[in-house]
């Protein structure tokens, strides 16, 4: 019976240790202590010097960061639009592309291609595009729209990322909802034709219910990347002009690796840690009480 | 005109429009590639227009000074080994939690589940601390190591799922048979598991292989660049040089393009399975 339990012990190590001694020193480590480094002074120099300062970080980052509430504020916006315009893109993709077209396999290949390159690298080819290919479209056409200063002003750097932003994820959204659309039971929608439904009552009353557990999903996936972005505002906007597109996640890099002021920027890593895991539940929560069952 | 006819012909305006759509999606790379091959005074005065010659010495040398074999070669090993690592740890694990239903197993798992939402922003900094304590920096293992930790709480949760659905008939007559534990987790899961795997590898791929901010936190050496901290570098110091640029961001893509074409069918199963037990 002892050599039972002992072998069930090793096994138990066997399976579940490593993977687990990774995720605590990698995770689970960090967090914690970064949770203890968001109370102190830590600059970085040495650990002799972190002396605790209760919560003075989270004083001084309510009352006088604004350049945090301006990057608060900046990513909000972002993903509010962000997520709203690449959903309904990525829905619209995939409810056409499940009909009958010829070019549909190629179609998708197409929508779907921008999701495989980092947002690194996409920032950085978009950033040509908006300096000089937009600006050669408008000498050619006329256009105004084209021979805008894109990532000179505010506004327009704005929207610069939230088109990056769409046309980078659309595609991936569009693949789960393809998936969702193939899985509507086909006797239903034809049930609800011999019943002379329209299409549009169709689509909104049959399919939309139907298709909710993906919204859950896409949703969430969309909030959760644009609420994180940092890659692409990197390398597309660096956070400019004026610091007028620099996202949550770029603030608190700032803060840590170019002002040294470590305690402040885990302090600001807690907060968004508090704010990405209250949204995504919230979200999940509601949309899933608006799923049903066929 | 009858209702067949009206809907072939809504049919072929929706693929029109879907076509202009995709036309619109493509004309970065077609800027992309149109002027990387241009000089730089040809790029300067337009870049709409197809190149009039073909300067192919653009791409030698962005080849040349980003290092780009280098870079490759290391972006490969990375994502070799941190997925066949995290596939088979994970694999472990979750067959590990899901047949020894203790609580101890049952509170980790919940663990990993809570760590999916953590931003990865949101702990970097202390790992910073933590890993140049324990000697993870500017070392491929050590960021290998770093892409286990992060890694295993989505794939041990997407094993999870599938393990749960598996027979349990088919490990006890292997035990039956005389195998132990672990050649029956070898022998017989494991090929069982065929198809979340290629989930896991495709999404843990994709992640990996296009990740900057971790590499560039534990990597300092130049020799150990991935493609994306390259290309960074590389535009640090050629701002606005667009005719070594945007070679270089040609060759930075071309691999993972060329992957994704290859392997488009299990991508797109691979993001749907996962959206699915996600």
């Amino acid at each position: 019976m002892q050599r039972k339990k002992m072998s069930r012990l090793i096994q138990q190590t066997v399976f579940v240790g490593p993977s687990a001694l990774f995720f605590i020193l990698i995770v689970l480590v960090p967090f914690l202590l970064g949770i203890y480094y968001s109370f102190t002074n830590w600059n970085g120099v040495g650990s002799s010097e972190i002396k605790w300062v209760g919560l003075d970080n989270f004083k001084q980052i309510f009352m006088h960061d604004t350049k945090f509430r301006d990057a608060f504020w900046f990513t909000v916006k972002f993903t509010v639009l962000g997520v709203v315009l690449t959903n309904v893109l990525g829905f619209v993709l995939g409810y056409l592309l499940t009909k009958p077209l010829k070019t549909r396999n190629a179609l998708r290949t197409i929508f779907f291609m921008p999701n495989v390159i980092g947002g690194l690298l996409l920032g950085f080819i978009w950033q040509f595009i908006f300096v000089k290919g937009f600006a050669s479209v408008g000498k050619a056409t006329g256009l105004s729209f084209f021979s805008l200063p894109w990532l000179g002003t505010e506004n327009t750097a704005f929207w610069a990322i939230v088109i990056v932003f769409v046309w980078q994820t659309a595609g991936y959204l569009m693949v789960i909802y393809i998936s969702s659309f193939n899985n509507v039971p086909k006797d239903i929608l034809e049930a609800a034709e011999i019943d002379g439904a329209s299409r549009g009552q169709v689509l909104r009353s049959i399919i939309i219910p139907l298709v909710m557990p993906a919204v859950t999903v896409c949703l969430f996936l969309a909030i959760s990347w644009s609420f994180k972005m940092f890659d692409l505002n990197l390398s597309l906007t660096k956070g400019g002009p004026f610091g007028s597109t620099e996202s949550v996640a770029m603030n608190i890099y700032n803060e840590a690796f170019a002002n040294n002021r470590l305690g402040l920027g885990t302090a600001k890593a807690v907060i968004f840690f508090a704010v990405v895991a209250i949204i995504t539940s919230l979200q999940v929560k509601f949309t899933k009480s608006k799923e049903v069952e066929a | 005109m009858n209702t067949a006819s009206k809907s072939r012909v809504s049919t072929l305006l929706i693929e029109l429009l879907l076509i202009i759509v995709a036309l619109l999606f493509l004309v970065p790379f077609y800027f992309l590639f149109v002027n990387s091959v241009k000089t730089f005074s040809e790029l300067l005065t337009n870049s709409a227009s197809l190149p009039t010659s073909f300067e192919w010495s653009n791409y030698t040398r962005a080849w040349n000074i980003t290092k780009f074999p280098t870079a490759f070669g290391n972006s490969l090993i990375i994502t070799v080994f941190s997925n066949l690592l995290l596939a088979f740890f994970s694999a472990m694990a979750a067959y590990q939690m899901v047949r020894r239903d203790i609580r101890f197993n049952r509170i980790l798992f919940a663990v990993y589940v809570a760590a999916m939402v953590i931003p990865f922003q949101s702990i970097m900094i202390p790992l910073v601390k933590v890993t140049s304590t324990v000697g993870l920096t500017d070392s491929i293992p050590g960021l290998i190591i770093c892409y286990l930790g992060f890694g295993i709480p989505l794939s041990v949760f997407l094993f999870h799922g599938f393990i749960k659905s598996i027979p349990l008939e088919i490990e006890e007559a292997a035990v039956v048979d005389g195998s132990n534990v672990y050649g029956v987790f070898i022998r017989v899961v494991f090929p069982l598991l065929k198809p979340i795997f290629v989930t896991v590898i495709i999404l843990n791929t994709l992640w990996i292989w296009n990740d900057y901010l971790l590499p560039s936190l534990i990597l300092q050496s130049p020799e150990l660049r991935t493609i994306p901290i390259a290309t960074f570098a590389f535009f640090g110091q050629f701002t606005k040089q667009w005719d070594l640029a945007l070679p270089a961001l040609v060759l930075g893509i071309l691999p993972v393009i060329i992957f994704f074409l290859a392997m488009q069918k299990y991508i797109v199963e691979g993001i749907t399975q996962g959206a699915v037990k996600g």
